[in-house]
């Protein structure tokens, strides 16, 4: 089953040439018919457009194998791939899962998708996401909601729930994602596949649409350790159009996979914060028996404390709504998008945002302006900075003593779709475990663990300081390998 | 009756003068442009643009600051200020809060005499500078319908505003004064020397009719003696100095008249109405905004390290009154001439390179300058008939076509004897219309001084032929009809006789 494949694995059969990118595409496009209904991972689908860049792939395959230099060529070329609705796409719409962008057409595409692009990879469409990225389950998507592939009654997680499923349901062979406190390991954690979130800085967010400036990333979404480190690879570096990406060297991430198996010498850190009463207890055992995987490996394994752990959600939920009070502020349908006129200005800006914003896009837009408004600057906004240092200097003290970080990436498996959408407080606390990385800048993944007795998937989740996604990939792969998780998929009944 | 002191701090923003925008690189010369030609996803705000800073733009911040004695930040830090209006297009203007470039600096202003032409240095006085800052102008909006001028983007009864986001994200430097200005001739006389530092500097053209300098003020009264500030009043729509004057003027009766009624001043936002020549109410204090400022998360603080400063200040040109001060003290200019010259940076330079030349040449040539000094005598004839030929024609410094070294030439020409003031005069308007050499114009239009004795004897001879009455009556004591023969034999030589040699001549014939 060509669409069952992971992106090393085609890239392989596409030099060989027993297969081609448009069969290899065609392959994924039937599964998307098959079983998306179910699913629901796409917002947009393009067929036409995914067709035409694969028949490039192969025609740059073929001039490839004629003049002998196919080792030269990007693993991407003529892989499908599925892009969070969050970036930007020349020409096809980006709509953040909101009705204010409903009917934008990009002119510009992401840096990111630009890189893809120039990788030869193929685009298949747009995943679903919570509005704006605001979210833990994509029930926040103006449009629908999708479903888990090993659960259809569950959520998928979010906010790059769409990007998750689409991947584990086989519906792309890797997807780009965006993580802002959580929601692009979350959700492969929810739906059992590997998500990266690199340092912030180390992916360009030009085109990216923002939630809150200072904690998007743009990450991978994958089938196994080694197809996030390819994805990663093609779009990390420095971009002079984004001030805030680092200059820094963007190393072949997968190469040191062959040569170094095991983990003997890496101090994995356990941190005692994220092991906290009330969270699955399945989802505890899986991850406590993933780190002993990791001591047989060869790893030390020490206990560490990150003592502000239980401050990251509240200076989340102030840090990053005071950044999207003011990134959504262009939503005001003057230039783009939804535009509810109203007769003067202010009614124009009143009824376009009031319909065409959901409603936890206006509570974070709320707290937001609320955290910065003159009086409350100080007590909300200044001092949840502060505290963000103090979260910072957390991970700093223990990635000083240990390598990597060991915990899991969500306190439960998979919900029901519906079980917290009236309880936002509990829908955020979903997040527990990712928001600090966020906060601290430095890089994280989640990668399948183990199943809970309703078969559903559990991550663990790998932290490593900025800049050390080598070492986070490297200790990723070591337990992957040793381990058969990433092998199995959801049985989804093929609608025929 | 009480007396009334005026309180009256300023804001300013100038367009600084860059090629690119603030954080984009579309061009920032929009001014012919068709509307919304100049822009992209970035000063377009659409969803995922990024700002990048021009760093030129942040270099002439910097360079204005030093000039005007400010302290430069070594962390500058980008803020947001978060407001809704249809020509800010990303819902909040990138600009400075906490951590402006420059702080705490002054400019010396003349109060006492009017500013620019005073015959002896005036009384002056520092305004302080609170601060400098760097930030991005916003689009323009253009009203038309039914109500045309209402600001209100209204779409019933066929009245419409268009948005052209051309100017926006254009780079706006912003510089606040301290509440040190004390009537509204000050101000004026502030807003000049701001505009001339900035126009030497050639950061902005800081021209306030075209908009690329506009000023907003706070003013408030209160009575002599008291040390508590009086409530102020915001004056925007500042966009001439005739109408900072005139509106601050306005603004400062119209407090004094009412706390004479007894009634209290009410913090507002005034708009001058240059119509009706008063100051409009345009918001109350109760509907103030809050403009949540915080940090810009797309931009890293920028650190200015004292390096990068050293490098722009050596880029500091001479300022006006340093300037001044130099042209009186060394060239021994009078004070008038002086301040006329260093007004603008170009006439200044065109003095500078037009004395340089001259002195090459009066010493290459081994000629003794004459008394006057030829500072002087450039000064004399920059501020004189160049300015004249100038403001005839209405042009100014740069489209001079006399180069420096030119004048310089005609004036060598002069103080060498070989061509009188006259016919120096008559070159050089020919050569302000051609823009050719002095020694080609004077060829050309035939005005070489005639020296020659013998030539010149002929020319008293043929003069006092034709008026024997008068040379009669000069002989008879009538001495000062001696000028008037003199212009006579000038007449023989077409103006081209050297006077002092026809002058000996004369007084030799007339004796003889
Ligand atoms: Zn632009």
């Amino acid at each position: 089953m060509l669409h069952e494949l992971t992106i090393h694995q085609a890239a392989s059969l596409l030099r060989s040439g027993e297969i081609t990118a448009v069969e290899l595409t065609e392959a994924v496009l039937a599964r998307i018919l098959a079983v998306d209904n179910d699913v629901k991972a796409y917002l947009a689908l393009t067929p036409e457009v995914a067709l035409e860049q694969a028949a490039e792939a192969d025609a740059t395959l073929a001039d490839a194998r004629r003049a002998g230099t196919l080792a030269e060529l990007p693993l991407l070329t003529g892989i499908p791939l599925a892009i969070k609705d969050v970036i930007s796409v020349e020409g096809i719409p980006a709509t953040c899962g909101s009705k204010i962008l409903e009917n934008y057409l990009p002119p510009y595409s992401a840096t990111a998708v630009l890189k893809l692009r120039a990788a030869g990879a193929v685009l298949l469409g747009k995943t679903n996401t919570d509005e704006f990225a605001m979210g833990s389950s994509t029930e926040n998507s103006a449009y629908f909601t999708t479903h888990n592939p090993w659960d259809l009654e569950r959520v998928p997680g979010g906010s790059s729930g769409g990007s998750a499923a689409a991947v584990a349901a086989d519906e792309c062979l890797a997807a780009l994602g965006t993580d802002t406190g959580g929601s692009v390991r979350q959700p492969a954690a929810l739906c059992g596949v590997v998500g990266l979130k690199p340092t912030y800085g180390r992916v360009s967010r030009y085109g990216l649409i923002a939630y809150a400036s200072s904690l998007d990333q743009i990450g991978s979404l994958a089938k196994d350790v080694t197809d996030a480190a390819i994805l990663l690879g093609a779009i990390a570096g420095h971009d002079p159009r984004d001030s805030t990406s680092v200059n820094a060297p963007v190393p072949d991430y997968a190469a040191p996979f062959q040569h170094k198996p095991g983990l003997s010498g890496l101090r994995i850190g356990v941190p005692k914060e994220y092991f906290v009463p009330g969270m699955q207890p399945e989802v505890e055992a899986a991850v406590r028996a993933a780190i002993g995987v990791m001591r047989d490996l060869g790893a030390e394994i020490r206990e560490v404390s990150l003592p502000h752990t239980d401050l990251a959600l509240p200076v989340y939920y102030l840090i990053a709504p005071a950044e999207a009070s003011a990134n959504l502020a262009r939503f005001d349908g003057i230039r783009y998008g939804l535009s509810a006129s109203g007769g003067s200005l202010w009614e124009t800006y009143r009824q376009t945002r009031g319909q065409g914003f959901g409603p936890e896009v206006k509570r974070r837009i709320m707290l937001g302006a609320y955290a910065l408004s003159a009086g409350y600057y100080d007590a909300y906004y200044l001092k949840a900075q502060q505290v963000r240092t103090l979260i910072k200097q957390d991970f700093d003290n223990v990635l000083r003593d240990v390598d990597v970080i060991a915990c899991p990436t969500s306190p439960t498996t998979a919900f029901r779709i519906g079980e917290k959408v009236d309880d936002p407080l509990s829908m955020y606390l979903t997040d527990i475990f990712t928001l600090s990385l966020n906060l601290a800048g430095i890089c994280g993944l989640s990668l399948p663990c183990g199943f809970d007795a309703a078969g559903l998937p559990i991550g663990l989740q790998l932290i490593a300081g900025p800049f050390e996604e080598p070492r986070l990939l490297q200790a990723a792969y070591a337990y992957e390998q040793a381990t058969d998780w990433h092998t199995r998929k959801p049985k989804l009944e093929a609608e025929s | 009756m009480t007396t009334y002191e005026t309180i009256i701090g300023l804001e300013v923003h100038a367009q600084l003068r860059t090629q690119s925008k603030m954080f984009c690189g579309c061009s920032a010369d929009y001014a012919a442009a068709a509307p919304n030609t100049h822009v992209c996803p970035v000063c377009m705000a659409l969803p995922g643009a990024l700002p990048v800073i021009n760093h030129t733009a942040v270099e002439k911040t910097i360079l204005a600051g030093l000039a005007l004695n400010c302290t430069i930040c070594e962390h500058a830090v980008f803020a947001r200020k978060n407001y809704h209006y249809a020509d800010l297009p990303k819902g909040y203007q990138i600009s400075q809060y906490e951590l402006p470039f420059c702080r705490d600096g002054w400019i010396e202003v003349e109060v006492e005499n009017k500013p620019g032409f005073s015959e002896k240095p005036g009384l002056s006085k520092r305004i302080g500078i609170t601060r400098a800052h760097l930030e991005e102008d916003t689009g323009k909006l253009v009203h038309g319908g039914s109500e045309a001028g209402d600001t209100r983007l209204s779409q019933g009864r066929g009245s419409y505003t268009l948005v052209d986001l051309n100017r926006a994200g254009v780079p706006l430097l912003e510089i606040v004064t301290e509440p040190d200005i004390r009537s509204p001739e000050e101000a004026r006389a502030y807003l000049v020397k701001l505009q001339q530092i900035l126009r030497y500097l050639g950061v902005s053209s800081a021209d306030m009719e075209r908009g690329a300098m506009r000023c907003e003020a706070n003013v408030s009264v209160r009575p002599v003696g008291q040390e508590k500030f009086g409530t102020k009043v915001e004056v925007k729509n500042l966009n001439s100095f005739k109408s900072v004057k005139l509106a601050l003027e306005y603004e400062v009766a119209r407090q004094i008249a009412a706390l004479e009624r007894g009634e209290r001043v009410v913090q507002v936002t005034m708009g001058w109405d240059e119509e009706r020549g008063r100051t409009v109410v345009q918001r109350t204090k109760e509907s103030s905004d809050d403009y949540r400022y915080f940090p810009e998360p797309d931009l890293p603080p920028l650190v200015v390290d004292r390096a990068w400063v050293d490098e722009i200040r050596s880029r500091l040109v001479e300022l006006p009154d340093a300037k001044i001060a130099r042209y009186v003290n060394e060239l021994s200019l009078d004070p008038r001439d002086a301040q006329l010259l260093a007004m603008d940076r170009g006439v200044a330079e065109y003095f500078e390179a037009t004395l340089a030349t001259l002195r090459n040449q009066v010493s290459r040539r081994n000629l003794v300058s004459s008394a006057m000094g030829d500072a002087k005598i450039a000064a004399n004839w920059i501020t004189g008939e160049l300015f004249r030929l100038m403001n005839a024609a209405g042009a100014g410094i740069e489209a001079v076509k006399v180069a420096p070294a030119a004048l310089a030439e005609l004036l060598g020409l002069v103080a060498a004897g070989q061509v009188n003031q006259n016919g120096a005069k008559r070159a050089l308007g020919a050569m302000f219309v051609t823009g050719q050499p002095a020694d080609q114009v004077i060829r050309e239009l035939g005005l070489a001084q005639v020296s020659d004795a013998d030539a010149l004897a002929q020319a008293v001879t043929d003069a006092l032929a034709k008026f024997p009455a008068e040379v009669a009556r000069y002989r008879g004591g009538e001495e000062k009809i001696f000028g008037w023969l003199l212009g006579q034999v000038m007449r023989e030589t077409k103006g081209k006789g050297n006077p002092a040699v026809v002058r000996e001549l004369l007084e030799k014939s007339l004796r003889g």
